[in-house]
């Protein structure tokens, strides 16, 4: 899948949690939302963009959301 | 064939019971019951004209008249209370001769032509001239009458044969209590009495053909065109509407295989006796000549299609699958399941998919509508449905509808909806078009919160604000039933000066203190139900909406018993079920996550293979891969993507770049055009199975004919699924119900049998709730406490800019039904036959377009050409349009625009330009060339696509 629409749909799922108070709780939110809904290619492509990439485009809190949670998200 | 008793008068309901006498038996009923239906349900026949139990007595007709001991005169029975001890007597010589000189008088007026008349044998009059012993009358029959008074038959559906009628009103009634619409009267006095629709004819009138009038004529006065032209019906099924998500039961009344007319069921949980149009007349599509019956394949779509046997078909589709499998990985291939489906089908679908595809790769069309409110309502409130019965809305002190119009997408609904504003519920409506229920006969909104497409979550936020600010929040219910730290992270959310009326007044365009006084009356003015539809669900922060609208109901402590609650009103007849399936990438039936092993590990025992714990992909995943070449396959069943999911070009690349599509579906739809495999489809009429409904009511589906297909849709599945080496050996749809109850704790008490002796049933349905749970959460939420989440408005990244100054809007009519595919091929058409986009006039005079202009809509996506309609009911800067006609290309200008959390397209905001056009657009010219060529592949008569 092309890398923008992952970017776009994850931008829109970090505008969302972003207004979360605790942004630890918002981080883990996100990530468990990729968990959830995203299938594991899509969620692979997400995590190498953020690695090679360092994340442009994106959100700083999917980014951050997707570093602190790579384990669980990459499996 | 059985008839419905009909008790005379609607039955009451009341704590306490009252004992009389009647023609000497010993009769109890409930307090404020009707002599006659007390006399009716003693199993006492009175004759009568007026009355009939689905309507309040009137009195007219003089027919019922009885004699009670102590009382003068003759009162009719109808209009007479029972009293404790009453002693009656329905039969007397007295009476007989009453009756008879009742009956003399509209005989004298009356055709003497019964053997000839379509009503004979289903006629009361008749049977009333029988009761009563008529043999002569004496007035003869020279006199002045009305038997040359001229016939309408101007509706496509039924006549009115003012000459047969006998003005008992029960028409004008049904039109007034049981539809609301008001569109028939009385005209005249005395002997020029007469039934009027209007001052013109029936078409030209208010009349919205729900049928109502119709079922109501005791003569042959209101009839049925196919009654007429076929005869009466032999025998009669019960099953269930397969349009909308208010689920109506019908009698398919029968004659042999064919069916003579579709009555509302009177016993129908969800409709109690009432209709629409759709679901009353326009099911003529499940005969129509363009129905598929034979399978059909074909290498590519540039080639003609090949009809073949059923085997030939599915093992050239199985033999496909496993190809593209093995060429291309399991992951791409999938299965979208269609809410026009039942729950037996789109479960097959699903472990179909999960069990022999090996992946989880099915998503069904809820996606594109309330996708949402299954995220929004599972986060919440801990279950992904509504909450309430339909009839919680009788119960309701203030009706709250945003972005839904129930006159239109689910009128039977509105229909009880009404009669309960008529009661004097107060009405909040949130729409940026003035819907029906704005102002109509009888009903006025006394809020209505016209806010810009696009801006739901500004005004729920702000509704959120004025409670939250105003001391209005129910804190002893959020204390005891919801997460407290949730509550009070979404209160300092609101409150915050950014949230206010005034704040959020530039973006949403509501008036602020008609807004501040909206949220007043829902939290002060008694029972508050939401109800909503996709106004809600189709935008990018439809599911952030979804929990607003969750939150204020458990801020409000709206929620958990009659009157109040949460109610999506789903688009289609199993929207609700096609979801409780299993059909999402990432849930087992039962809303249960791919990834919880538990659930995971009990289907695997059930199923014998090994499943994913690993969420699938979405249809728009799907097309998105197929575009790049790495999606090759989909298994599309009563779906057409092609017509109804957003942005079509985008669409119908993906289905170009595919190497097998399959599709099943009564007719060559515009996905079918684009597909290698074609399965022709069962219509509801030909299959067993249930549908579940918008108040999650199950209903069962009955098979009144062999399917012209040769099987029913369940059957197909199965065998593509034993042709690709897993066999689902099922017998009977009641068999994979039996499945689902074993493995679905929701449906655990769930069988045929017990919809047989129940009729219907609303899960959860289990050893605790044994006969359903008609309203959820009244203890305590289905996750425990319930939770709030934060709100924050996003506004929607389709902007409106110079190039593309208005926004469109999409939605539906009453006439027509989602794509069409069904009413299309009705006579529907005759209120309907083409989709126009409706433009304020401002917006038309700036542009220099007048009534009935084709007019270019341009947007980021594409252009299509429609004719334009000059209207006040949207607001200036917004136009308005429907998709079910496919040449219109509707979705040509909609957007990849989508949900945050679930990718529910954004139909209801696309940024366009509107100007004056004299032709076609380049998409529709090519669309028609197109089109033609796949109906001739298919040995199609060339007017195929065309309305009848």
């Amino acid at each position: 899948m092309q890398t923008q629409r992952l970017l776009e749909m994850a931008n829109q799922i970090g505008d969302f949690f972003q207004s979360y108070p605790d942004p630890v709780e918002a981080r883990k939110d996100i990530a468990n939302h990729l968990k959830k809904f995203w299938a594991l290619s899509m969620r692979e492509q997400i995590i190498a963009h953020v690695e090679a990439q360092q994340g442009a485009g994106l959100h700083a809190i999917v980014g951050e959301a997707i570093k602190e949670h790579r384990a669980t998200l990459a499996s | 064939m059985d008839k419905q008793m009909d008790y005379g008068t609607p039955a009451v309901i009341a704590d306490k019971q009252v004992t009389l006498e009647i023609d000497g038996r010993q009769v109890t009923v409930a307090a404020g019951t009707s002599v006659m239906r007390a006399s009716m349900e003693a199993g006492i026949t009175v004759p009568k004209l007026c009355a009939t139990d689905s309507l309040e007595p009137f009195g007219s007709c003089r027919l019922c008249l009885v004699e009670i001991e102590g009382r003068r005169g003759y009162p009719a029975s109808c209009t007479t209370p029972v009293d404790a001890g009453m002693k009656v007597h329905t039969q007397t010589p007295k009476l007989a001769d009453i009756r008879r000189g009742v009956m003399e008088l509209y005989i004298s007026d009356h055709p003497l032509d019964c053997l000839t008349c379509a009503a004979n044998g289903d006629c009361e009059l008749q049977d009333m001239a029988g009761a009563v012993g008529l043999r002569e009358v004496r007035y003869g029959y020279e006199g002045e009458n009305h038997l040359k008074a001229e016939k309408d038959t101007s509706n496509p559906y039924f006549t009115f044969d003012p000459s047969k009628c006998i003005v008992c009103s029960r028409c004008v009634r049904a039109c007034e209590e049981t539809q609301g619409t008001f569109a028939l009267t009385i005209h005249g006095r005395g002997f020029d009495s007469k039934v009027a629709s209007g001052t013109g004819n029936f078409m030209d009138s208010e009349c919205v053909s729900c049928g109502a009038c119709v079922q109501a004529c005791p003569t042959a006065t209101l009839m049925e065109k196919s009654v007429i032209e076929q005869g009466l019906p032999e025998h009669s099924v019960t099953t269930t509407c397969a349009y909308c998500g208010v689920g109506c039961s019908f009698n398919a009344e029968m004659r042999g295989e064919e069916v003579i007319r579709m009555v509302p069921n009177k016993d129908g949980g969800a409709n109690h006796g009432h209709s629409c149009v759709k679901g009353r007349f326009a099911w003529g599509y499940t005969t129509h000549k363009d129905r598929i019956t034979t399978p059909m394949i074909r290498k590519s779509i540039k080639d003609p299609w090949q009809e073949v046997s059923w085997d030939e078909a599915i093992n050239y589709a199985a033999s496909e699958i496993t190809r593209i499998q093995r060429q291309y990985g399991k992951d791409s291939v999938g299965a979208i399941t269609s809410s026009r489906c039942t729950n037996e089908e789109v479960y097959v679908v699903q472990k179909l998919v999960r069990a022999v595809f090996g992946s989880n790769n099915v998503d069904t069309c809820a996606r594109v509508c309330h996708s949402p409110t299954g995220y929004g309502l599972k986060q919440t409130l801990g279950e992904s449905a509504g909450t309430q019965t339909f009839d919680s809305v009788m119960q309701s002190d203030v009706i709250m509808i945003i972005g839904a119009n129930p006159t239109d997408g689910h009128p039977v609904f509105a229909s009880q909806m009404k009669r309960r504003l008529r009661e004097g519920a107060k009405l909040i409506i949130a729409d940026p078009r003035a819907i029906d229920l704005v102002s109509s006969p009888h009903v006025k909104a006394d809020h209505h919160l016209k806010l810009r497409p696009g801006t739901n979550v500004a005004l729920i936020s702000a509704l959120a604000h004025v409670i939250v600010t105003e001391g209005l929040v129910n804190e002893a219910f959020v204390r005891e039933r919801c997460e407290w730290d949730s509550f009070v992270a979404w209160r300092d959310f609101v409150a915050k000066p950014e949230n206010s009326p005034e704040a959020l007044e530039p973006f949403s365009g509501v008036d602020a203190e008609e807004l501040r006084a909206a949220a007043r009356l829902y939290a002060t003015g008694g029972n508050a139900a939401i109800y909503y539809g996709l106004g809600v669900t189709e935008h990018s922060q439809g599911s952030t909406m979804v929990m607003g609208i969750a939150n204020l109901a458990m801020a409000t402590g709206n929620i958990g018993r009659e009157g109040v609650g949460v109610n999506p009103l789903r688009g289609q007849n199993n929207v609700q079920g096609s979801c409780d399936m299993g059909s999402m990438p990432h849930e087992f039936p039962g809303y249960r996550h791919v990834s919880d092993d538990e659930t995971r590990a009990l289907f695997e025992q059930a199923w014998g293979r090994p499943l994913s714990n690993d969420p699938g992909l979405r249809i728009p995943n799907m097309l998105d891969l197929a575009g790049e070449g790495k999606f090759k396959a989909i298994y599309c069943n009563g779906e057409d993507i092609a017509q109804s999911d957003p942005n079509t070009q985008h669409v119908t690349h993906a289905l170009e770049s595919m190497e097998c599509v399959i599709v099943q579906d009564l007719f060559l739809n515009e996905t079918a055009m684009y597909a290698h495999v074609f399965f022709p489809g069962a219509s509801f009429l030909e299959k067993s199975g249930t549908f579940t409904n918008a108040e999650r009511r199950i209903s069962p589906v009955r098979r009144v004919m062999t399917p012209k297909n040769g099987m029913e849709d369940w059957e197909i599945t199965a065998r593509l699924s034993t042709a690709l080496g897993y066999p689902m050996e099922y017998q009977h749809a009641s068999d994979i119900m039996d499945e689902i109850a074993r493995l679905t704790p929701t449906f655990e008490g769930v069988s045929f049998a017990k919809l047989d002796e129940l009729g219907s049933i609303q899960w959860p349905c289990n050893d605790t709730h044994p006969n359903g749970t008609p309203v959820m959460h009244v203890d305590e939420f289905v996750r425990g406490k319930g939770k709030f989440f934060i709100t924050q408005y996003v506004p929607t990244s389709e902007k409106v800019t110079a190039r593309f100054p208005l926004i469109l809007t999409t939605g539906r009519i009453l006439s027509q039904y989602n794509v069409g595919a069904q009413t299309r091929r009705t006579a529907n058409v005759a209120w309907h036959q083409e989709d126009l986009i409706e433009i304020h006039p401002h917006d038309a005079e700036e542009r220099g377009i007048q009534e009935g202009d084709w007019v270019g809509i341009t947007s980021r996506a594409g252009e299509t050409v429609l004719r334009a309609t000059i209207t006040e009911r949207v607001q200036p800067g917004v136009v308005y349009t429907t998709f079910h006609h496919p040449e219109s290309g509707a979705n040509v200008i909609t957007t990849d625009n989508s949900d945050w959390a679930t990718n529910c397209p954004e139909y209801k905001v696309t940024a366009v330009q509107v100007a004056r056009v004299t032709q076609l657009s380049d998409w529709q010219t090519e669309y028609q060339n197109f089109s033609e060529a796949q109906i001739a592949f298919a040995g199609l008569p060339a007017d195929v696509a065309a309305t009848e």
